[in-house]
């Protein structure tokens, strides 16, 4: 039975939708002259070497810092959250699993929002600071903000595949490595660990996409003192009106995400390769 | 001992990170006072400001349309488009799959300006229609991916046969490939609703002016500071979505049981 021809409407579709609009923003990075009008342009990198410039270089470096600050945060937190969870009795590990993942389903916004009511000048923190008897602290609107909006909103993204793969794990793997005289900790690290980096990985990519490329949390948590190339990205589009520019941001963050997801696939195979060496 | 007792004070605590928000938002959500600082006494007054803002109201109805609307589209033809990727063979399979992955892959705000760029060229007004078009095309593929693993494990065999049996092509999609695919066309549906009603980054971009879902208006009131009335908007949306999962929940149990039975 011939089922193919039913993805053609489909291709075509993603073509016009996707594909095009793509390599128009890569004609409008690679030329300049009249913003939004697609005939009167030259070809120039005008606005790549307007980019690597010190004052944009170092948005670039502050959002690649934040990401990967918040990334191994994530990991860090989110790690052991998976693990207890995933050795957690049958009949609580899916509610539990479940009360992760609810204020996932909370509107990515508000969740953010609420932490504005939390780090505020008189949010709750500080007014439990000041009852306490110390002075009101800066919390709001720096980097630190920023980072924790982004635990936050990003923390299930590493937690959800970690979790998956833990369950799916053949636990007669880990008694046969207590059997043989590993202890727990040597066990951990040398089974359930490696067997877990297929997890880890998509859990790193998971995070480290949205959060390299927000401009969500940077604008409410961090003021207008955080900018990220999101931010940038936003502004050439929304207010400056200077596409080529922003067009040009958007292919460096493009290429900037795929090399470093081709990075971490590569890890992920070269352990894989280790792994089949095992047998 | 000790190890799973500190195990579960650790997980208590993500527990209350992840919560600690929300309980203060709803919490607030009924403070007299606009400074949220201190509790200055019990009121709903923020809901009844919530339900006299036509601006939210119309927001909420733009979200509903425009979630239903794509959701809709995106299920029937991500269902037919991972029918045909399937069957498809060698580069042309290849292709599919990777121009499926793009806008998955791809950062949300790249996706967003590519819209822009597309609709501004081609003379479109941002409005509610580029919304749709926009929302039907990011999330197509997530159907598409929730489908193809499902016809992966669908018996081929049932479908030739039934043409066998003297049924049209259609029929035998309509009365036996799509009954085994059911499942995976469900998730698709339920991830395509929520993303689109999620959404903030493409339809902030593709929205014109005078057109905005929640997510936007929550944008624009948030970056103006604190609002009590954002407050009782999210308590509202958390308790719709607890019913929500509760019952889902309830019918995936009593699901199982029978299965058990």
């Amino acid at each position: 039975m011939k089922l193919n021809k039913h993805g053609y409407f489909y291709l075509i579709w993603m073509a016009i939708f996707i594909a095009i609009p793509l390599l128009m923003v890569v004609y409008f990075a690679f030329t300049s002259g009249d913003s939004q009008s697609i005939s009167s342009a030259d070809f120039s990198l005008e606005n790549f070497k307007r980019f690597f410039t010190p004052m944009y270089l170092e948005v670039l470096k502050k959002s690649v810092q934040l990401a990967l600050i918040s990334t191994i945060i994530c990991l860090l937190l989110g790690y052991p959250v998976a693990y207890i969870i995933s050795k957690a009795k049958l009949k609580y590990r899916n509610i539990l699993i479940l009360l992760f993942v609810i204020p996932m389903w909370m509107n990515f916004l508000l969740r953010t929002y609420a932490w504005l009511t939390l780090l505020g000048k008189n949010g709750i923190i500080n007014l439990m600071i000041t009852k306490l008897g110390f002075q009101p602290l800066d919390l709001l609107y720096n980097d630190i903000a920023v980072l924790l909006g982004m635990v936050y909103n990003f923390l299930p993204f590493m937690v959800l595949p970690i979790f998956s793969i833990l369950t799916k794990m053949d636990n007669s793997l880990i008694e046969a490595s207590w059997d043989l005289g590993a202890n727990r900790l040597k066990t951990f690290l040398k089974v359930t660990f490696p067997l877990s980096l297929p997890g880890v990985i998509s859990g790193i990519t998971m995070v480290f996409i949205p959060a390299v490329s927000t401009f969500v949390i940077s604008s409410l948590l961090g003021g207008n003192k955080t900018y990220l190339i999101g931010n940038l990205i936003e502004q050439q589009f929304r207010y400056t009106g200077d596409w080529h520019f922003g067009s040009a941001m958007s292919i460096i963050l493009m290429v900037f995400i795929l090399i470093s997801m081709a990075l971490t696939s590569k890890f992920d195979k070269g352990k894989e390769g280790e792994g089949g060496g095992l047998w | 001992m000790v190890k799973k007792q500190l195990s579960r004070i650790y997980a208590a605590l993500i527990f209350v990170f992840l919560y600690a928000p929300i309980v203060v938002l709803i919490i607030f959500s009924f403070n007299n006072s606009k400074s949220r600082g201190n509790w200055d006494g019990f009121t709903i007054k923020w809901y009844i400001q919530l339900f006299k803002n036509k601006e939210i109201l119309r927001s909420l109805y733009y979200t509903l349309i425009i979630a239903i609307t794509s959701s809709l589209i995106s299920t029937i033809m991500g269902t037919f488009a991972a029918i045909g990727i399937y069957d498809m063979k060698g580069f042309t399979k290849k292709f599919a799959l990777n121009l499926n992955y793009l806008p998955v892959l791809n950062p949300d705000i790249v996706t967003a300006v590519s819209f822009m760029v597309l609709f501004k060229m081609a003379k479109l007004e941002l409005g509610i229609i580029t919304i749709i078009l926009a929302h039907i095309t990011f999330c197509t593929p997530y159907v598409v991916l929730s489908v193809l693993p499902k016809l992966k494990q669908m018996n081929k065999h049932l479908a030739e046969a039934a043409l066998d049996l003297g049924a049209t092509p259609f029929y035998a999609i309509r009365k036996v490939i799509i009954p085994q695919i059911m499942p995976g066309i469900v998730t698709g549906a339920l991830l395509a609703f929520t993303l689109s009603i999620d959404d903030f980054v493409i339809s902030f971009f593709t929205a014109g002016k005078g057109v905005s879902n929640l997510s936007i208006m929550i944008y624009s009131m948030a970056r103006r500071g604190i609002n009590p009335v954002i407050n009782a908007l999210s308590t509202l949306m958390f308790l719709t979505l607890m019913v929500l999962l509760l019952i889902i929940y309830k019918r995936s149990e009593k699901e199982e049981e029978k299965v058990i039975e």
